[in-house]
């Protein structure tokens, strides 16, 4: 029998590349959100360590190992992105995949800050949102997760459905700074 | 023209002005080119088209309104003040007709005297009906000013937002002192200002400290991280909780944009702010005081040290306060005729080489196109001096706008004869310098310093120090003068052509509150909102009515402080950017097909999937219908909302959330579900399953997905915060796909690893099912009333099973199907969605009253009142033709058979209409009162709007399969 | 506009929506002025007001944000939940 053939959600939208700006798709094992139960939260961190070496994020905040990494994703939710979630941790919290949910967009280079300030209504100044800070809220219309990844680096989830408008929106952006450092 | 080695840059630029070509120079304002070329004429006025020429140097500016470029990049109002000259600039005059030297509206002018306040109120009063046909569009012929291009400019615009501690709004002296010292320490600063170099007056000034220190301090304030300038951007509107408005104009200064936007919006958000937006200066009102050449005194300061211009070879200055001398004397010493200077106050001590009138006016302005000369009024007689420029100083007003836009009123502080900003009348502002009153240069230093001294405070920083230059401590007096008595007109709104007597008539005709007299005569409500009016005309009124300034009061500034296009405010909205578009995973082979895509909220999903042989939406639609109810089809089902729901008293949510029960639900089974408003009326339906036993997923309609999963939020965090569950949206995780029809069976069976029967999966059985190797969900459930199933895989194979179901669908005389056919399906069946749930439909309405289960739920109690039970209410009923009219619409109105179709009259509505194939003939879906009992009657449909009167029979509203038989098989 | 939300720290008023006062739920099985108070009887006060907001593109916590309605001040915002139990 045949196969079916899996498709990316930001297939034939990215990269986009303007001047020192990248906007790139990011591939990751799995998504898992996770909701710990009530009053678990102390001992769904203690699994989680023990699993998957990563910590229960504070809000605003994701915890990293190499090939994990674990995101604030809401106030009852954060988001498991990279392995398959051990079984154990059902015993804590509700677990729901997401892993096709979601548009994983990497925003990098130098004036990627300006970028997301022309879309975000939150300070995303490395002052204020440093590596590994991350927030729930806009872009455009959209609402997104947004963590900063390195320097000049940003991990961008959105709804797969929109990406087309995700990338579309950033692009614009991506031109508008490109030309004022041009300038 | 241009003084000799005076005046910006050396790069000459070539522009244009109305045709004509100019040379300015880089760093030029089109003004000051135009003076310096010795244009003295740029303008006419909006209501008497009289000649003006420029006034000011800034973006007060009331005159000198131009439009930019041609074609759709042609930019109407563009103050000539502000506007850069760039090589290649074409700019044109406005409001003229056939041309600026040559206006035939000029004869206005001479109609002055029928033309006074309330004009239009008075005149276009009658006949009857002559206002639609006559007068509008006469008026709007000959009103505005400069006119839009009416097409979508070439160039995009953007918005943006910032963060800061402390936003400092102006340049000049008080704003570049206070950036310093909040720079200095370490504070995040923004500095904006609207001029294209930064500065403020000190640009304007013969002696430092001035443009040299200025250039020393914006030095410093460009090398520090912390500090960022912005230039070319006015802060339009302060906001609630420190957020304010600001227009940057991005690239309307250069001649290639390059890639830029044309302005950029932004939105800061500013832990402090000092205000330190300068003061802008009055004029005094005289009879002609609008002729060309008649300008502001400290816009001919400006042109002189800023520009080297001098737009005159005999100048004159008349003034009611200190500041006039300084500029007499500055003109002089640059080598300029000065004729004389004009005093309103007798006790002044000349101080310069220059004659000095006192106790004098200037009481009229000679020359139409130009200055020739002027009358003055002294203590013994009058006087004739010719000259071709007039500098007027009326004082100063603080720049206090930003002040007011939160409802503060300003303060009248009678020692300068100008109002004051209210303290604390935006939290976290404070105004600094000139916009605070200090009008000398020594008061502004200091006063930004401690305004940052204090903001730093407030965050928690401690100041750093900063040594202030010495200046020296000019006085300023004034005798406060608003218009000289006289003759004909003198002016005090210049740009909506408001006289001193148009004030006195509205005082006359008893508008005597500023807020009345404002809307009378139109004054301050020209796009300049009476920059450099509001003060004199109040004061105008105060003196008709007999009341002091103050007790006069003000009118209200609002947002914008000056005027922001709505290309830079709607910025990124335009076309695509006004919602996101979603996609379904099936969206690029849809298309493939040909179907036409229609928006459903914001998903686009196929129509139709029309054969090349089908010409009309119909037939595709009919046979889409056909083929579900015969073969099978294939329909993306994947825009509906799906909530995934956890935890130990999830089924204790679900009761309370919906009208019926799911505690009681099996796992592996799936139930219809409706939801009520707490207010008793329908939320929104859909089928939940019961995957686990503590493992719910729910669907809700495409259009109430947000909606829903809001409430669900709500009922859970607020009302039953101690219940265990929590919930997730799921629906963009999952591809689903509805397989209809009466080979749906064996279609899926084709495709599933194992295959599913009629006692493994029956109707309302749901499971985990392998479908190609992937791990999928099924459904057996069914919106068409045909045995079928929705499967569900995760949303990366969603285009790939989409392309296979279709084939297959083919293979077995069957195919894709659209809304439209989905629709007609569920119409025949009777099924609801938000054309009958429209939120003012009960359960009892569509006939499932009796879903409302004996336990506590959202809306079970207000479901109880009587008019929601009231048996007369609307009931849902289906409707046929049976007349010779055989079309049913939706919107439609019944009325019974024998009374006139009124109002009074209706009996109920038609929500959903279509022609069903399967029956051969219209069905429609209604509201009847008493609609249930009435069964078989016959009831006339009215479609007002579309003229269509139609005799139709009462019937249930299930039309096809009532006994629900396909469903089961 | 912008308002603390005690999760995510002061954000963008475009981030919450609005819902309307925050009132308890009644108890009461039947109809009566309780639930129409509850449903449909609203103080406008120009002063202090007391709402619910939702953090909806944010965290998506349910608040009541205490504000007034004169000066636009806000003046604090708390979690929801049983806040107006």
């Amino acid at each position: 029998m045949a196969e079916l053939i899996a498709s990316r959600p930001a297939a034939g939208l990215v990269p986009v590349r303007i001047a020192d700006l990248s906007l790139t798709e990011e591939s990751f094992g799995a998504l898992t959100s996770l909701s710990p139960r009530r009053g678990a939260e102390g001992a769904l961190g203690a699994a989680l360590q023990q699993a998957h070496g990563l910590g229960w994020p504070a809000p605003n905040r994701s915890t990293q190992t190499d090939g994990a990494r674990l995101i604030w994703f809401g106030h009852a939710h954060a988001l498991l992105i990279g392995p398959e979630p051990a079984q154990g941790l059902r015993e804590h919290a509700a677990l729901t995949d997401q892993s096709d949910a979601w548009v994983a967009l990497r925003l990098a280079g130098d004036g990627a800050e300006d970028v997301l300030a022309r879309l975000v209504p939150v300070d995303t100044r490395a002052s204020q949102f440093e590596t590994g800070h991350t927030a729930r809220s806009l872009l455009g219309h959209a609402h997104v997760s947004l963590t900063r990844t390195g320097d000049d680096a940003f991990l961008i989830l959105g709804f797969r459905s929109m990406a087309k408008t995700l990338v579309h929106e950033l692009e614009l952006a991506m031109n508008s700074v490109a030309a004022r450092k041009g300038g | 023209m241009r003084i000799a080695g005076r005046g910006p840059g050396v790069r000459p630029v070539s522009f244009s002005f109305d045709g004509r070509r100019y040379e300015g120079r880089e760093g030029d304002t089109l003004a000051s080119a135009l003076l310096a070329n010795d244009v003295a004429l740029v303008g006419r006025s909006f209501k008497y088209h009289r000649p003006r020429g420029v006034m000011t140097a800034g973006p007060e500016e009331p005159n000198a309104l131009v439009t930019i470029g041609r074609g759709a990049a042609a930019t109407p109002n563009t103050r000539a003040t502000v506007q850069e000259v760039f090589d290649g600039l074409e700019a044109f005059s406005q409001n003229r007709w056939p041309s600026l030297d040559w206006d035939l509206l000029a004869l206005n002018d001479l109609a002055a005297p029928f033309l006074g306040a309330g004009f239009y109120y008075k005149t276009f009063m009658g006949p009857r009906g002559w206002w639609e046909r006559v007068y509008e569009p006469l008026i709007r012929r000959a009103a505005g000013l400069g006119a839009l291009s009416g097409r979508p400019a070439p160039e995009r615009s953007e918005k943006a937002f910032a963060f800061c501690d402390l936003l400092v709004i102006g340049a000049g002296p008080a704003g570049l002192t206070a950036a310093l010292v909040a720079g200095r320490s370490g504070a995040d600063v923004i500095l904006a200002d609207e001029d294209f170099r930064m500065g403020g007056r000190l640009l304007a000034k013969g002696a430092e400290p001035g443009p040299e220190w200025a250039a020393g301090i914006l030095a410093e304030l460009e090398s520090l991280p912390n500090v960022r300038l912005m230039p070319r951007t006015t802060v339009t509107g302060a906001y609630d909780q420190g957020t304010f408005g600001a227009l940057e104009r991005v690239s309307l200064h250069l001649a290639d944009p390059n890639g830029l936007p044309r302005e950029c919006f932004w939105r800061i958000v500013a832990k402090r702010a000092v205000l330190a937006a300068g003061a802008l200066e009055r004029p005094v009102a005289f009879r002609n005081n609008d002729r060309p050449g008649v300008m502001m005194a400290s816009a001919v300061r400006a042109y002189l040290h800023r520009w080297g211009v001098v737009p005159g070879k005999r100048v004159a200055v008349f003034g009611n306060n200190d500041g006039a001398h300084v500029l007499a004397s500055e003109l002089v010493a640059a080598g300029v005729n000065v004729v004389g200077l004009i005093d309103s106050r007798h006790d002044v001590v000349p101080s310069g080489d220059f004659r000095v009138w006192t106790g004098t006016q200037v009481c009229n302005a000679h020359g139409r196109k130009r200055l020739e000369a002027i009358t003055l009024r002294t203590p013994v007689g009058t006087e004739r001096l010719a000259v071709d420029c007039l500098a007027v100083s009326g004082g100063w007003n603080p720049s206090l706008h930003l002040t007011c836009h939160l409802g503060g009123r300003p303060e009248w502080q009678r020692d300068i004869a100008a109002f004051v900003p209210t303290p604390g009348a935006v939290p976290g502002l404070r105004a600094a310098g000139a916009c605070n009153g200090a009008f000398t240069l020594g008061a502004c230093l200091s006063e930004g310093r401690a305004a940052a001294e204090e903001a730093l405070g407030a965050l928690g920083m401690t100041p750093k120090a900063v040594d202030l230059p010495e200046a020296p401590e000019a006085q300023y007096n004034i005798t406060p003068l608003w218009s000289v008595p006289g003759k004909g007109r003198a002016w005090l709104d210049f740009q909506n052509d408001v006289t001193v007597k148009d004030v006195a008539q509205a005082a006359q005709e008893n508008f005597r509150s500023v807020e009345h007299m404002k809307r009378y005569t139109t004054q301050g409500m020209a796009p300049d909102q009476g920059k450099n009016s509001n003060v004199n005309a109040l004061a105008v009124l105060a003196d008709a009515t007999g009341q002091t300034i103050p007790g006069t009061g003000t009118t209200t500034f609002r947002p914008p402080y000056s005027p922001v296009s709505i290309a830079a405010m709607g910025a990124g909205a335009e076309g695509k950017g006004f919602a996101p578009e979603r996609f379904t995973t099936s969206h690029r082979a849809a298309v493939g097909m040909g179907a036409p895509m229609i928006e459903a909220g914001l998903w686009y999903r196929p129509s139709y999937f029309p054969l090349r042989s089908e010409t009309h939406w119909r037939q595709s639609c009919d046979r889409e219908v056909q083929m579900v109810r015969e073969a099978v089809g294939i329909c993306d089902v994947s825009t509906l909302g799906k909530i995934d729901i956890q935890g130990p008293d999830a089924a204790a949510l679900l009761d309370l959330v919906y009208a019926n029960r799911f505690s009681t639900l099996k796992e592996g089974r799936v139930r219809y579900g409706l939801m009520l408003r707490e207010d008793g009326f329908v939320m929104d339906d859909g089928t939940t399953a019961r995957l686990g036993p503590e493992h719910f997923v729910m669907t809700t309609t495409t259009a109430a997905a947000g909606p829903v999963m809001r409430h669900l939020e709500f009922v859970h965090q607020v009302l039953r915060p101690e219940l265990d569950v929590s919930m997730i949206s799921v629906t963009e995780q999952w591809a689903q796909f509805a397989v209809a029809g009466p080979k749906s069976r064996e279609l899926l069976n084709g495709l599933l690893d194992a295959p599913v029967d009629n006692d493994s999966f029956p109707f309302m059985a749901c499971g985990d099912v392998s479908v190609m190797g992937v791990a999928a969900r099924l459904f057996r459930i069914s919106f068409s009333g045909e045995h079928a199933y929705e499967i569900a895989v995760p949303a990366r194979f969603g285009e790939a099973l989409f392309r296979e179901l279709v084939a297959r669908a083919e293979g077995l005389g069957g195919g894709a199907y659209g809304m439209e056919a989905l629709n007609v399906l569920r119409i025949e069946k009777g099924h609801i969605t938000h054309a009958e749930i429209h939120g003012r439909t009960t359960a009892g309405d569509i006939g499932m009253g009796r879903m409302i289960a004996a336990k506590d739920c959202i809306g079970r109690v207000a479901a109880s009142r009587p008019g929601l039970t009231d048996p007369d209410r609307e009931q849902m009923v289906g409707l046929r033709p049976v007349g010779d009219v055989k079309q049913l619409t939706a919107g439609a109105h019944l009325f019974d058979a024998g009374a006139a179709p009124l109002r009074e009259n209706a009996q109920g509505y038609v929500t959903s209409a279509c022609f069903s194939p399967t029956l051969g003939e219209t069905r429609a879906l209604a509201f009847l009162k008493r609609g249930r009992a009435r069964h078989g009657e016959h009831i006339r449909m009215v479609d007002h709007l579309r003229g269509i009167d139609a005799l139709c029979e009462v019937t249930d509203p299930v039309a096809f399969d009532p006994e629900g038989g396909r469903l089961r098989g | 506009m912008r308002i603390p939300c005690p999760i995510c720290g002061t954000r963008d008023r475009r981030e919450f929506t609005y819902v309307g006062a925050a009132l308890p739920r009644p108890s009461d099985e039947e109809w009566g002025a309780g639930w129409d108070d509850y449903l449909h009887n609203r103080e406008n006060p120009a002063g202090e007001t007391r709402d619910l907001w939702q953090h909806e593109a944010g965290c998506g916590a349910w608040l009541v944000v205490t504000r007034n309605t004169v000066s636009h001040a806000v003046l604090g915002a708390e979690l929801a939940r049983g806040a107006t139990a």
